[in-house]
């Protein structure tokens, strides 16, 4: 990549922050530079305000991310704004409070995906947010002590969990009308349909979802503390093969890498781009493998032929990828500036391996249409279930195939092209159904598409000169990022947007560390898609967001 | 070679010469006369085995185990590899995965646990029907694994339910889960039983009693509506 791109970027940054000082006016406290976006200090009573007038008037009708975070004398909230037409286009919305008393308006009334993020900012850092709906914690348990990620929390105090009965909130309204009784019913958190550990508490009105809320955190690991722990350079990247475990681990880790390598002024060979673009192709076909094999096991419930043959698929992309990493699940390739090494020797033979299995995946994808999406009793589960409108997507902040089966046409490997796309000659799949159905399309059509950049980055790397192939530039054994320097920046993963804020602090540890995670935003779609729907569409459309819980939860 | 000759033993033969041997007592060693009994005169010459009603039963289950159908984190993935296509657990008898812990007998841990989920597993646990056995898949559920610091990880799933065999990995390849569940198989086989899990700081607080002792202290600490798990982060290991 040549040094040009990124000062005209700076340059098309700060107009397009002028223009947005001018339409705030007064409102704004300061200005903030941030690598990716212009920022802009506002108070905390003035948040509704701002967010309006950049989303009516200005554009940004996508709240990518909230950070929330500790300093020594305030704390502050940033909103990352983004617009689905032109992802480039960022600003950042920076809100500090202060320490005694950290209350900051709610951006729910703006965007109504600000109820979740806020709600985490709230239960890690403990910033209170004025008008928000529901502020409870989300991640941990109700009884937990302190905020884990304030500066003064004490993480050897005991804590105490305690597991209840729930009750039905809308037992009484209902109870009183004849013939009208609603009926609780926990989903999970150990149960077949929820993939993984997210419980669903859900209301029923006979057959009828009257509301279904959803209950993360059964699996938060801490993903951001262990970042904040762990030394840029080689500590941080097995990590991000752990959010989403589904084998979509380069491209996790190229967020990290993207974001790091953006903050620290890191160049990638161009040979590397190439491996890296390849390699991450393989992960997205295994990783929609198993969205729609494990999407038709829960609309079939049966654990055969789909699932194995899913499964099937997938064993023969996980075996590239071992040649090429050395490990089936957990990568750990991808190097800041480059990956760790060479394509596997012979690569004439690895070649053959990745066409072989290139050869055979139209076949397999016919039988996957034959089987799937071509029968009429998926069809009928499927179509027309589980609508989520696109401007409901949008306010959501809805990525990946979930926005794009409701044909919001938003992909940042074509949008804000990194790595080798904007080299290659492949489409992105839309689909304007808006239903499961067309939610399942998307994934396998994507399954195409990849293979056809897997395809060219082949021929790429057959004809590279072997004098050429530089994997890793050559990058300090310790980074130490300037003092106080943020960045935001957003990857393609096979959910979506994957995007990691990272602010330094002059040491070579990142002092925050933020994952903005796809499928956190898109399982809140949850309720849109299946409030007074039937309960089996409530699994279908569980099972078409697609999400994994070590990403929901992190 | 001749043709009529082929390279063959003939088994029956064998057998014949070695139970003849052993009634007439000439093989060296052949001092039990169970074959001269009451029973082999009543079966006649159709086979049976004399063994213990356990040692029976121990081998039964370890021949058909159903496992619970139970996914936490990254390693369930590889845990759902290990029981498709390619790996199949199957073969080994035991693969079917049961939805309900009421149906199962081995539960794979295969995660981190953390503090929200620990009272739920304990619950899964305690649903499924005796004799249960516990596998626990991958580093997490040994020590927390890459976790270990995190504020909220439990530091391995013993700290919850007993385990009977640790399988190591950060994933465990199938073929190590594989190895696991017939080191389990022959454990049950064996006849060897789960242990009863104390926590470190739970020793502490009861001194040197006996296990059983330990098990009715622990029992009556238990609230029967209200599970509660206390997670004492600075002594736990
Ligand atoms: S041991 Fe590793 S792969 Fe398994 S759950 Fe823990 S982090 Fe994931």
């Amino acid at each position: 990549m040549s040094l040009e791109q990124p000062r005209d970027a700076a340059a098309v940054e700060r107009t397009l922050g002028d223009e947005l000082e001018t339409l705030l006016g007064d409102r704004v406290l300061g200005r903030e530079e941030h690598v990716n976006a212009p920022g802009f200090v506002i108070r905390p009573g003035d948040v509704q305000d701002v967010l309006f007038r950049l989303r009516d008037e200005a554009g940004f009708d996508h709240l990518s991310c909230v950070t929330a975070q500790e300093y020594e004398d305030r704390y502050e909230s940033i909103y990352h704004l983004k617009k689905y037409a032109d992802p480039t286009q960022e600003v950042s919305v920076v809100v500090p409070t202060d320490k005694e008393n950290p209350v900051s308006q709610s951006a729910e009334p703006v965007y109504r995906t600000a109820d979740w993020h806020e709600r985490e900012a709230y239960d890690l850092v403990g910033i209170k947010y004025e008008g928000h709906p529901d502020l409870r914690r989300i991640l941990l348990p109700e009884t937990w002590q302190g905020h884990p990620l304030s500066l003064d929390y004490d993480q050897d105090r005991p804590q105490v969990v305690p597991l209840r009965e729930h009750a039905n909130p809308l037992h009484e309204d209902h109870a009183d009308e004849q013939d009208a009784d609603t009926m609780y019913i926990n989903v999970g958190p150990h149960h077949p349909a929820t993939h993984g550990v997210l419980h669903l508490k859900c209301i029923l009105d006979g057959e009828q979802v009257v509301d279904v809320e959803s209950d993360i955190g059964y699996l938060h690991r801490c993903e951001e503390q262990m970042a904040q722990q762990g030394t840029y350079r080689y500590q941080i990247m097995p990590y991000p093969d752990r959010w989403d475990y589904i084998s979509a681990g380069l491209l996790n880790e190229w967020a990290y890498a993207r974001a790091a390598e953006d903050l620290a002024d890191i160049d990638v060979p161009e040979y590397a781009q190439v491996v890296r673009t390849m390699g991450a192709e393989l992960c997205r076909i295994a990783a929609h493998m198993l969205a729609v094999g494990t999407f038709a096991l829960d609309v079939y419930g049966d654990f055969t032929a789909i699932f194995m043959y899913a499964i099937r698929d997938r064993e023969k992309a996980q075996n590239i990828l071992e040649d090429l990493t050395g490990q089936r699940l957990m990568f750990n390739y991808f190097r800041l500036g480059g990956v760790v090494w060479d394509l596997p020797e012979p690569r004439e033979e690895f070649f053959e391996k990745i066409r072989d299995f290139l050869d055979d995946l139209p076949e397999a994808l016919e039988e996957y249409h034959d089987l799937i999406t071509g029968n009429e009793i998926l069809q009928a589960r499927t179509i027309d279930t589980g609508v989520l409108p696109p401007d409901v997507a949008k306010s959501y902040g809805a990525t990946g195939p979930v926005a794009r089966g409701s044909g919001i046409d938003y992909d940042l490997r074509r949008d804000d092209p990194y790595g080798y796309y904007d080299e290659l000659d492949w489409d992105v799949a839309v689909e304007d159904g808006c239903d499961n159905f067309a939610r399942l399309l998307v994934r396998l059509r994507e399954v195409e598409e990849s293979a056809k950049i897997i395809d060219q980055c082949v021929d790429l790397l057959e004809d590279w000169p072997e004098d050429e192939r530089t994997i890793q530039s050559n990058v300090p054994r310790t980074l130490r990022p300037d003092d106080d320097k943020e960045i935001y920046r957003a990857v393609e993963s096979a959910k979506g947007e994957l995007g990691i804020y990272i602010r330094a602090d002059g040491t070579d540890k990142p002092a925050r560390f933020k994952i903005r995670s796809p499928c956190f935003s898109n399982l809140q779609t949850l309720p849109e898609m299946s409030n007074g729907e039937y309960v089996p569409d409530l699994i279908a459309s569980l099972g078409s967001l697609d999400i994994v819980l070590g990403e929901v939860d992190r | 070679m001749s043709s009529d000759q082929p390279f063959v033993t003939d088994d029956t033969q064998v057998l014949t010469e070695t139970r003849d041997a052993r009634m007439t007592g000439e093989a060296p060693g052949a001092t039990d006369d169970r074959f001269n009994s009451k029973l082999r005169e009543a079966f006649g010459s159709s086979p049976f085995i004399l063994t213990k009603f356990d040692k029976f039963m121990n081998w039964v289950r370890g021949s058909s185990m159903f496992m619970l159908q139970f996914g936490i984190a990254c390693c369930s993935i590889e845990m759902m590899h290990t029981y498709a296509v390619k790996h199949d657990l199957d073969r080994f008898g035991a693969g079917v995965p049961r939805a309900s812990p009421r149906q199962a007998d081995v539960i794979i841990v295969p995660g981190t646990i953390v503090s929200k989920f620990a009272p739920r597993m304990k619950r899964v646990y305690d649903q499924m029907p005796e004799p249960k056995f516990v596998v626990g898949m991958g580093n997490c559920t040994i020590s927390g694994g890459p976790f270990q610091q995190g504020y909220n990880v439990i530091k391995g799933a013993e700290e919850v339910i007993p385990v009977d065999i640790h399988i190591p990995g950060c994933p465990p390849r199938p073929e190590a889960l594989i190895y696991g569940v017939a080191k389990l198989q022959e454990r049950i086989a064996n006849g060897e039983s789960a242990p009863v899990v104390v926590k470190p700081y739970e020793l502490e607080q009861f001194g040197d009693l006996d296990r059983d002792e330990i098990v009715d202290q622990l029992a009556a600490q238990i609230d029967e509506d209200d599970l509660v798990m206390r997670y004492n982060w600075a002594d736990s290991p």
